[in-house]
C-alpha cells in the first residue's frame, strides 16, 4: 500500500500518537523536572546550535570506531580458525563460551584500573563486547559451510589459499556479515553506558552531565532521541550489506 | 590395453558406535579406456561409497586403486565426481561456476570454452543467473559442464538423476548419451535404478547386500541409442531384478 517514497508515512501515527500520550501525561500529572516534547525539541535544537550534538555524537561514533574495527580485525580470524580447525575450536571455544555471557558493563571497573579515564577505557569495552558476537558469528559461518562445495572445491584441486579465498571466506560471508551487524548493535548500546563513567563527552556523557548538572530532563531525553537516531541508521548501514550479492545467495533459496 | 581404471582387492569398514560394520568386502574389477560401467545394488550396499573410494575422497582400508597405472591417493581434475545434490557455488553466477574449475587458462580460452559447453548443456542466456534461479534439472546439466569444462579423462556419477522427476530424468539421459558421443570419456555411474543402467552402460556390475561384493556382471551389447521398448532391454531389466529380488509385478521398478 505504502510504497517508495512514502513508506515511511504509516510510521507517523504511532510516533504522533506516543508525543501525545507523553505531552498528556506531563501536563495532568504537574511534573515540574520532566520535560514536555516541546521542551525536548527546543533542547535538542539548542544542543544542535551550540555544535555540543555534534561533537557529541561524533565522540562515540570515534570509540565505537576504533573498539569495532579492533574487534572485527581479531575476531574473524580467530573465528575462522575456530571455524576450520577442531583443535582450535576444542582449545578456544570453552574461553570464548566463558567470558562471553560476562556482561560488558561488568568489565567496568577493570577497564578502569587498565586504562584509566580516557578514551581507551570504553574503546576497550566497544571491543570486548562487539568481539564475540562476532568471533561466534564467523565459527559458526565456517563450520556450517556445506560439505558438497569443500567436496567440489577438492575435486577442482583447490588448497591453502585459494580454496580459502575462493570458497570458505564466500561461504561463510553472510553468517560473517551477521554477526558483524549484531556485533556493531552491541557496540552502540555498550559505548552510552561506558560514556557515563570515564570520559567528558559523547552521548552517554551528555546524558548523565544533564542530569547532573542542574537536572536538565530535557536534555537526557534528547540525548536518548539522537542515541535511538544513529543506531537506527548504524543498522541500516549493516543491513546495506545484506543487500550484495555476495551475502545474499544465503537467504534465497 | 592397459585397463583405465584397476580395482584390487577393495575392502572398507567403517567404524560406528554400535562396532564395525564392514561395507565393502574385496572388490576387484577393471574399467576399460572409455567404457561406461554402472553399478546397482540395494540400497545401503555400499556403491557410493565405492564410489567415493575411486575418486579419491575416501580410502580403502585394503587393496589399491589405479588409474592409467598410478595409485590414486586424491581427488583431482582427471576424474570430476558429481553427486545426486548439484554443488554449484550458490554466490556464483553461472558463469562464473562454469569457470571454477579451470586454472590458468587465458581469458579467450574461457570464454570460448563457457560458450561452447553452456551450448553443449543447453543453457546459453543463462550466464548470469544464480544457481538458485535455474530449476533442479538445470542445475544438473551446469554441474556436468563444469565438470566437462576441465576435460575429465573420468566422470564419478553417483545417482546423478535421482532427485529429478521421472520426465526431466529421462531428458537427462538421453542427453548425457548425446554429449558422451561427442566427447570420449569413461564413466563410472551408480545408480539403483536398473532401467537406467541398462539404458547408459556397456557393462553392468550387480553389488550383493553390505557387504558389498559384486554378485554379478552384465554386459550390454546393444547398440546405442537404445530404446526402452527394446525386447532384449526389457528381458535383461527383468532377469536383472530378479536378481535383486524384485519382483517385477510388484511395481518397485523405477
Amino acid at each position: 500500500m505504502w510504497s517508495g517514497r512514502l513508506a515511511w508515512l504509516p510510521l507517523l501515527g504511532p510516533v504522533a500518537l506516543l508525543v501525545a500520550v507523553w505531552h498528556v501525561a506531563v501536563a495532568l500529572s504537574g511534573s515540574l523536572i520532566f520535560p514536555t516534547p516541546w521542551q525536548v525539541a527546543v533542547g535538542l535544537g539548542d544542543l544542535a546550535w551550540r555544535g555540543l550534538l555534534l561533537k557529541h555524537v561524533i565522540a562515540s561514533l570515534f570509540r565505537v570506531t576504533c573498539g569495532y574495527l579492533l574487534a572485527a580485525a581479531l575476531a574473524i580470524p580467530i573465528g575462522m580458525l575456530m571455524g576450520w580447525f577442531a583443535t582450535a575450536h576444542a582449545f578456544l571455544n570453552p574461553l570464548v563460551q566463558g567470558l562471553r555471557p560476562i556482561s560488558p558493563i561488568a568489565w567496568i571497573p577493570l577497564s578502569i584500573l587498565w586504562f584509566g579515564v580516557g578514551d581507551l577505557s570504553p574503546i576497550f569495552l566497544i571491543f570486548l563486547s562487539s568481539f564475540f558476537p562476532m568471533v561466534v558469528g564467523t565459527a559458526a559461518g565456517v563450520m556450517t559451510i556445506d560439505r558438497k562445495y569443500l567436496r567440489a572445491a577438492r575435486n577442482f584441486e583447490y588448497r591453502g589459499f585459494r580454496l580459502f579465498r575462493s570458497v570458505i571466506l564466500p561461504a561463510a560471508l553472510p553468517q560473517i556479515v551477521t554477526g558483524m551487524r549484531i556485533g556493531l548493535g552491541v557496540a552502540w548500546l555498550v559505548v552510552v553506558a561506558a560514556e557515563m563513567i570515564a570520559v567528558s563527552s559523547g552521548l552517554g556523557y551528555l546524558i548523565i552531565d544533564s542530569r547532573n548538572a542542574g537536572n536538565r530532563y530535557d536534555l537526557v531525553v534528547a540525548g536518548m532521541l539522537t542515541i535511538g537516531v544513529v543506531g537506527f541508521l548504524l543498522d541500516a548501514l549493516m543491513r546495506g550489506l545484506d543487500r550484495l550479492d555476495e551475502v545474499r545467495w544465503r537467504y534465497e533459496a | 590395453m592397459r585397463p583405465k581404471i584397476e580395482i584390487r582387492s577393495v575392502s572398507k569398514t567403517f567404524v560406528t558406535r554400535g562396532g564395525p560394520v564392514p561395507v565393502l568386502d574385496d572388490l576387484s574389477f577393471e574399467v576399460a579406456d572409455g567404457e561406461f560401467v554402472a553399478v546397482i545394488g540395494p540400497s545401503g550396499c555400499g556403491k557410493s561409497t565405492l564410489l567415493g573410494v575411486l575418486a579419491g575422497f575416501e580410502h580403502p582400508d585394503r587393496g589399491e586403486i589405479r588409474v592409467d597405472g598410478e595409485p590414486v591417493r586424491e581427488p583431482g581434475r582427471k576424474g570430476i565426481f558429481i553427486f545426486q545434490q548439484p554443488s554449484l557455488f550458490p554466490w556464483l553466477d553461472l558463469e562464473r561456476n562454469l569457470v571454477f574449475g579451470l586454472n590458468g587458462e587465458s581469458a579467450e580460452t574461457r570464454r570460448g570454452l563457457v560458450a561452447h559447453y553452456i551450448a553443449l548443456v543447453g543453457l546459453e542466456g543463462f550466464e548470469r543467473a544464480f544457481p538458485n534461479q535455474l530449476s533442479g534439472g538445470m542445475q544438473q546439466r551446469a554441474e556436468l559442464a563444469r565438470a566437462l569444462m576441465v576435460k575429465p579423462e573420468i566422470l564419478y556419477l553417483d545417482e546423478p538423476f535421482g532427485a529429478l522427476d521421472a520426465l526431466t530424468r529421462l531428458r537427462m539421459r538421453a542427453e548425457l548419451l548425446r554429449i558422451l558421443s561427442r566427447e570420449r570419456h569413461t564413466v563410472l555411474l551408480v545408480t539403483h535404478d536398473v532401467e537406467e543402467a541398462l539404458h547408459l552402460a556397456d557393462r553392468v556390475l550387480v553389488l550383493s547386500p553390505r557387504p558389498a561384493r559384486i554378485q554379478h556382471v552384465v554386459e550390454v551389447t546393444l547398440p546405442r541409442p537404445r530404446a526402452l521398448s527394446n525386447p532384449e532391454l526389457i528381458a535383461l531389466k527383468a532377469s536383472l531384478l530378479r536378481e535383486l529380488g524384485v519382483d517385477e509385478r510388484a511395481g518397485e521398478s523405477s
